[in-house]
């Protein structure tokens, strides 16, 4: 359960948009089931009161839209920003990706957001309902009735380790403003950690299992608030790199490497890539393994703490460590 | 109709595995249901539908066509394309069997896709019918009845018997074929089992949408309705849509340079990509909204045109439940059609 | 009986200033190293793109190495520093992924260390002729 309820949201959102300090409103809108949210612009308070849901579900990360949707009119557009949300909204600042006189960010605090594909695979297909109870979800489904499930269970990998309840950004806050809190945050790296302890020919395997399943729809990059390019090069038939098949292992290598990298040191581990996989693929343990890499070797790193700061990858420092010597170290 | 010990699955299977391959819906490591290469090991996943479509035996994500070779001045072309073996696919639900009267009508009217036609010939599909369907099933919309599934040979599964029988001509020859010793039983054996079905599907949220509003000559209708906007506003441009679903067939043919050779190669494309349909002029849909409408326009109304009023869509619910913002054909059904609650 | 061995192919980026003029010297002098060493030269190791370092393993290369000026004495000031990071989190990938880390190396070369660039290529190429043919990163549409 989230601890703001709609109506706050909605009363909110209503009086900036009377007063004409925003003129839309980026939210969530409500679909044909409990958990099929659409991202949506507003316009009135009417239209807001109709499909508006802020609930266990709302967890799209809305910085992308801003590029877009900033550029298409010229009042301010309010944007309504989890924590984890706030990161990407800063390192598109940072990359001048928008003008944040043009956006109008409030903070909602967020305690997880629920995953509709985990909830599924513990309790089957045909799921119409639910209800939370203490840290216990009560699912209605089609056929065998109520099941109980622990709320953990159902929270996506970049929940389960979240990040910290801070906002990084905003212009208001609802709720209370919540300090650093880093006690599962922790946990972040234990997926790198685990493929890390594995031999080479287990990690490659791993991998060849995981990535022989992606068919290259490029959701993981559509969705991604780092993936902001024009044109990216997958798409662009001029660059000699584009490709629209998954063909023979290598391109789908070529592709999520190519990717992981170029988002590095500023891929904020917001963890919309492998919420959006169709097929499920673990995406974020390659942003993760990057992340590792550059707190490891350079120096702790979060891309989007702060606007303007400067990404280890387009920094050195004589210090550095030749590859040869850096791979080894990570092993001791 | 035939019926068999359902313990004894694995018995069918390795029978059927004897003269063709086999693919079964078993769960992979991530706890999906996937198309899997039957061997001993290898068990039927209790999911109601794969993640991937059927529709990958018969139109693969890419496949070679052709190859070039330069010596000199000369050109040789070489014909790479392999005969496929035969196989069968079994536990196709109804929706995805139905998906391939759809893909027939389009590769296999003439100008008829050659490498399409022959996995048809090579291959017999099995159906299983739907004893519990999802929430997110809207098949019967379609005229779809998830309790006879159709196929070449459709399979139920019953309490302790899984019941079998063959629709076409090529099934009851493979039946006959087989080396299993299966029990001749009545037909209204599995009667309860369908009224079963029904009644499930009956009860479904969006087993029934408004479809009269669409089909042949809607263009002018909906190709400037105002609610094109809205629908695609959130939309990513991602393929999701277009690669889960059993009925997109739209492809690219590009070159490839293995640097001793060029082999021509076809793959899936998706009307949703900033480069779908590229001319030397541009790009025909220069924003999100035209690609959005392509898709539907052509699903809701530009297909059944073409094919006497047979919608493109046969709502296996992939796309309702792959969106990564859960936009999807239900909610542009519901728009367009009137009764909007979207 | 004839026995076919199969020397690897490895793929040498070397930069225009340092490396590739110490592989001249290599050669001037006379100092041996294998054939099956195919340079590239590049402006700066800098200019090595990952994409180029997939590339060559796509194409057949066996082993990939990245030859720069020593760290202080890069042409253009500081492109060999970022060739340092950018290639240490790509080979830690490529790693990360079950590639084996022997088939790639970044080394710095001189001008004037023809022997040195002679002995790396040398030693690159047994290290990667051990592993045997790349399995692990290959496309087979470019395998004859």
């Amino acid at each position: 359960m989230q601890k703001v309820t709609r109506d706050i949201l909605i009363d909110r959102a209503a009086e900036l948009l009377a007063s004409g300090m925003v003129n839309r409103v980026l939210g969530w809108r409500s679909g044909e089931f409990f958990y099929d949210v659409v991202p949506a612009v507003f316009r009135s308070e009417a239209d807001m009161r109709d499909g508006f849901v802020f609930d266990d579900f709302c967890g799209c990360n809305f910085s992308k839209y801003l590029v877009k949707e900033s550029a298409r009119s010229d009042g301010r557009i309010l944007v309504f920003l989890k924590p984890c949300d706030t990161y990407s909204y800063n390192q598109l600042l940072t990359e001048h990706r928008f003008d944040a006189e043009k956006t109008y960010v409030i903070g909602v605090p967020c305690d997880g957001m629920l995953d509709i594909g985990r909830i599924k695979e513990r309790v089957g297909e045909g799921v119409i309902g639910i209800e939370a109870e203490g840290d216990e979800l009560i699912v209605k489904t089609l056929y065998d009735g109520d099941k109980r499930m622990k709320r953990e269970d159902a929270l996506p990998d970049r929940c389960r380790h979240c990040k910290g309840k801070k906002h990084v950004a905003f212009d208001e806050l609802i709720g209370e403003e919540c300090e650093e809190n880093d006690e599962n945050a922790s946990g972040r790296f234990e997926g790198v950690a685990e493929l890390e302890a594995m031999t080479s020919e287990q990690r490659y395997f791993f991998w060849q299992n995981e990535l022989s399943r992606c068919i290259r729809c490029n959701a993981c990059r559509d969705v991604c608030p780092a993936c902001t390019c024009e044109k990216c090069v997958f798409d662009n038939p001029k660059s000699g790199v584009e490709n629209k098949a998954a063909s023979d292992s290598f391109e789908e290598k070529l592709f999520h490497i190519i990717r992981a990298f170029h988002v590095a040191g500023r891929c904020t581990d917001c963890g919309e890539c492998s919420r959006v996989c169709p097929q499920h693929i673990p995406l974020h343990l390659l942003n993760r393994k990057f992340i590792s890499d550059i707190n490891g070797l350079y120096g702790e790193y979060q891309a989007g703490e702060t606007v303007g700061s400067r990404s280890p990858m387009v920094d050195y420092s004589r210090a550095d460590l030749d590859p040869s010597e850096a791979i080894g170290k990570r092993e001791e | 109709m035939l019926k068999y010990r359902i313990n004894k699955l694995n018995e069918l299977f390795s029978s059927i595995a004897e003269n063709r391959l086999l693919y079964i819906p078993s769960d992979g490591t991530d706890g999906r249901a996937h198309y899997t290469r039957w061997q001993d090991g290898i068990v039927l996943s209790d999911k109601l539908n794969t993640v991937r479509s059927a529709k990958d035996f018969f139109f693969p994500q890419s496949e070679n066509l052709i190859e070039f070779e330069r010596n000199g001045k000369e050109i040789k072309v070489n014909d790479i394309r392999k005969e496929p073996e035969d196989f069968v696919i079994f536990g196709v639900r109804a929706c995805d069997a139905a998906s391939f009267d759809i893909l027939d009508r389009v590769f296999l009217s003439e100008p008829v896709d050659s490498y399409y036609a022959s996995r048809r010939e090579h291959g017999i599909v099995m159906t299983l019918a739907c004893d519990r369907p999802a929430e997110t099933c809207f098949c019967t919309t379609f005229g779809i009845d998830p309790a006879c599934p159709g196929g070449d040979i459709s399979c139920w599964q019953s309490g302790d018997w899984i019941y079998i029988e063959a629709n076409t001509e090529k099934g009851k020859v493979f039946l006959n074929g087989l080396d299993l010793a299966m029990e001749q039983c009545d037909e209204n054996e599995i009667a309860e089992d369908k009224k079963v079905i029904c009644e499930r599907i009956g009860k479904l949220p969006i087993n029934n949408l408004p479809m009269d509003c669409f089909g042949a000559g809607k263009t002018e209708t909906y190709f400037n309705d105002p609610a094109w906007a809205k629908l695609s506003e959130s939309c990513l441009g991602c393929g999701t849509c277009t690669f889960v679903c059993p009925t997109c067939q739209c492809y690219d043919i590009k070159d490839f340079d293995t640097g001793s050779s060029i082999r021509r190669f076809r793959c899936w494309d998706s009307c949703m990509y900033s480069d779908f349909t590229m001319m030397s002029a541009g790009q025909p849909r220069p924003t999100q909204l035209e690609r959005f409408r392509q898709r539907f326009m052509h699903k809701l109304v530009y297909f059944p045109e073409n094919n006497d009023g047979i919608f493109g869509c046969v709502g296996c619910g992939r796309c309702l439940s792959r969106c990564p913002i859960s936009m999807n054909i239900v909610k542009v059904i519901k728009n367009l059609g009137g009764n909007s609650n979207v | 009986m004839q026995i076919k061995v199969r020397k690897p192919l490895i793929v040498a980026f070397c930069c225009n200033w340092c490396s590739y003029a110490g592989a001249d010297l290599a050669g001037s002098n006379r100092l041996n190293y294998p054939a099956d060493v195919k340079i590239i030269r590049v402006p700066c190791s800098c200019r090595v793109n990952p994409t180029f370092v997939l590339r060559a393993f796509q194409r057949g290369a066996d082993g990939v190495i990245i030859c720069g000026c020593h760290p202080g004495d890069c042409h253009y000031t500081s492109g060999n520093y970022y060739t340092r990071r950018r290639m240490t989190l790509l080979f830690s990938m490529l790693d990360y992924l079950g590639i084996e880390r022997e088939r790639t190396r970044v080394e710095w070369v001189s001008a004037a260390e023809g022997a040195k660039f002679a002995a790396t290529m040398n030693e690159f190429a047994e290290q990667v002729a051990a592993l045997g043919e790349n399995r692990r990163l290959e496309d087979l549409r470019c395998k004859k």
